[in-house]
């Protein structure tokens, strides 16, 4: 037999670990939703004094690569602080479940995502956050490093896939290297939008193709 | 469940590929193994011209089934290159005329769907036409769209996704009443209601094997005779100059046996199963919606369309492969352009219907008991799915 997931990808989505909820949790952040086809619910509770992740508990909506790498953060995070927590990154959490197709890549990305939220949601309620920081190119590359080309597993930026980037008056315009008719553009488009349009700044995302900008051109 | 225990394996994917009937791959296998000289014309040697005479035949049964002349029917690869000659042939051999307008539906296969974007890039001027929640043609809006500048139109028969059967009728009427072309893709209707080329008032349909119990790589397309196109494929002159190059003999002789041996029953005995199906999973599963036309009069025999709420469709689909049932999804996440099914989408959906929705497409070769233990599995898939989710 042939799936395209790994034995432990099959394993935690057959058995997921730490389902549920947590009646007092600290914190509860939500990643994704319905309509993106992937969602994941993260319910924290943390030591207020030694700053441990002492329990986690999710829920999920998605494919089976979207409730394996859920499960496999709440046990990743399990047990360390939220400062520790915050440095677990999505390739760790693929690694972890022995890899994952390269269209499933921003699976682990959500999971890894509701983790960070949570954690940021938790710092601002026990008021340990900084000033917020007004969206600039760096802020949106990093967070475009978190959209994966479905082909290849590896970000957008890292692929070339993006020319140029214009951040005026809160809006942003992302001009992309491809085509409107290539296979994953309306994908990829949704996913740079859900990734950016949260940022507390931004007003509009915009995500303009090769042949768009030719016919804006003529 | 252990691994040592036999999985029943329940195959309910008859609408994108069906099991070959026995007696068609004996059929086949004779052109394999005896008749396999290329089909050639009277004036060849004898292995050609009993080759040719498997084709020939072929012409014929598939003619009597759709009321058609031995001459007008075109065998191809199958429906998406049916499709393909449909669109393209007919723009090639079109060019110069003032009709430069070409009308699909927004459910239609990618086949003719990607091909009418292609001629969009060509100077072509494309437009869907609008369906309605159960799927159904928008026709006001057909006629919205159909001038005196319309090429083609192309609107399939039944869908593959939701099975609803169009009012083909009225719908070529409406396009031939503007001087257009009219194509209709019969790929999913074909052997599963009455084609008869006539009465649908069709200039153009495709058909295929691979959905009848026949071979995979072999289809049809019927040409009225005097439509203008042109062969999208050279290589000779066969199938009356519409498609060059060798005919795939062993396989356009399958397609004909499939035809001649299918018999009304085997419908009525699909629809029974999937009737069954349905009662069954309402009887046994809370909150769900069918999906497509809700008069099963107007819905193949061998499809049904359900979205399951609060769930996704690919673990759906993973849990139950796993207990040896295989169906489908319109999910984003099974797709391999990552988006929801474009079907259901055109029909209003949201995206959240759309990624919880599984297609059941039995066939003859399914049981009662089979159907019994798929409501079962999907039952306790669908429970254990739901209680992960976090949307109640």
């Amino acid at each position: 037999m042939s799936l395209p997931y790994s034995e432990k990808v099959i394993e935690y989505f057959m058995h997921p670990k730490n389902v549920g909820e947590i009646d007092d949790a600290d914190v509860v952040a939500t990643e994704g939703s319905p309509a993106c086809g992937d969602m994941v619910k993260l319910y924290l509770k943390v030591n207020p004094e030694t700053k441990v992740i002492e329990d986690i508990k999710f829920r999920s909506y998605g494919c089976a690569s979207n409730i394996a790498t859920a499960s496999i953060i709440t046990e990743l995070a399990k047990g360390k602080t939220i400062e520790e927590a915050k440095k677990i990154t999505w390739k760790e959490a693929a690694e972890t479940l022995g890899g994952l197709p390269p269209a499933k890549v921003h699976c682990a990305v959500l999971a890894v995502d509701a983790l960070k939220t949570a954690i940021e949601n938790y710092e601002h309620k026990m008021g340990l956050v900084k000033e917020k920081k007004p969206t600039d190119i760096e802020v949106v590359k990093k967070r475009l490093r978190h959209v994966i080309n479905p082909l290849t597993g590896l970000d957008v930026l890292k692929v070339n896939f993006i020319k140029d980037i214009k951040i005026e008056d809160g809006i942003i315009t992302v001009f992309f290297n491809l085509d409107s008719d290539h296979q994953f553009a309306e994908n990829i488009k949704s996913e740079i939008k859900e990734m950016l349009e949260p940022l507390w700044d931004v007003k509009e995302v915009r995500v303009i193709f090769n042949d768009e900008l030719e016919e804006q051109k003529k | 469940m252990s691994d040592t225990q036999k999985l029943m394996q329940v195959y309910l994917d008859n609408n994108a590929a069906t099991k070959v009937d026995e007696s068609v791959v004996e059929y086949m296998n004779k052109y394999h193994l005896e008749i396999y000289a290329v089909a050639s014309s009277q004036f060849s040697h004898t292995p050609g011209i009993h080759a040719k005479e498997g084709v020939d035949r072929a012409h014929q049964i598939i003619a009597n089934k759709i009321g058609s002349k031995e001459s007008e029917i075109v065998f191809t690869s199958g429906f998406a290159e049916s499709n393909n000659l449909t669109l393209k042939g007919v723009a090639q051999a079109n060019q110069d005329e003032k009709r430069n307008k070409i009308i699909v539906s927004s459910i239609e296969h990618f086949s003719v769907l990607h091909s009418a974007q292609r001629l969009s890039k060509n100077g072509y001027i494309v437009e869907l036409i609008n369906v309605n929640e159960e799927g159904f043609i928008d026709l006001e809006h057909l006629q919205t769209l159909l001038d005196d500048k319309t090429l083609l139109v192309s609107v399939m028969h039944a869908n593959q996704e939701v099975g609803t059967i169009q009012d083909i009728k009225t719908i070529s009427e409406i396009v031939h009443s503007k001087g257009a072309i009219f194509h209709t893709d019969c790929t999913y209707s074909f052997l599963q209601t009455d084609i008869d080329v006539n009465d649908l008032g069709a200039d153009l349909l495709t058909i295929s094997a691979d959905l009848v119990h026949g071979p995979k790589g072999v289809g049809a397309l019927y040409v009225r005779e005097g439509t203008k196109i042109e062969k999208i494929i050279d290589g000779g002159y066969q199938e009356n100059n519409l498609r060059g190059g060798p005919e795939n003999v062993a396989g356009i002789a399958g397609f004909g046996r499939a035809v001649e041996i299918y018999k009304d029953e085997h419908t009525e005995k699909t629809r029974q199963l999937r009737d069954y199906l349905y009662r069954r999973i309402k009887e046994e599963i809370q909150d769900i919606q069918l999906n497509g036309s809700s008069d099963f009069s107007k819905r193949i025999a061998n499809n049904l369309n359900i979205s399951f709420n609060r769930i996704e469709g690919e673990s759906v689909v993973l849990h139950l492969d796993m207990r040896g049932i295989a169906v489908i999804t319109g999910s984003a996440c099974f797709s391999r352009s990552l988006q929801a099914s474009h079907v259901l989408l055109a029909m209003g959906f949201t995206h959240e219907r759309a990624h919880g929705s599984i297609r059941f497409s039995p066939s003859r070769y399914n049981t009662e008991e089979e159907m019994e233990y798929t409501v079962q599995n999907l039952k306790e898939v669908v429970a254990k799915l739901r209680e992960l989710s976090p949307i109640k």
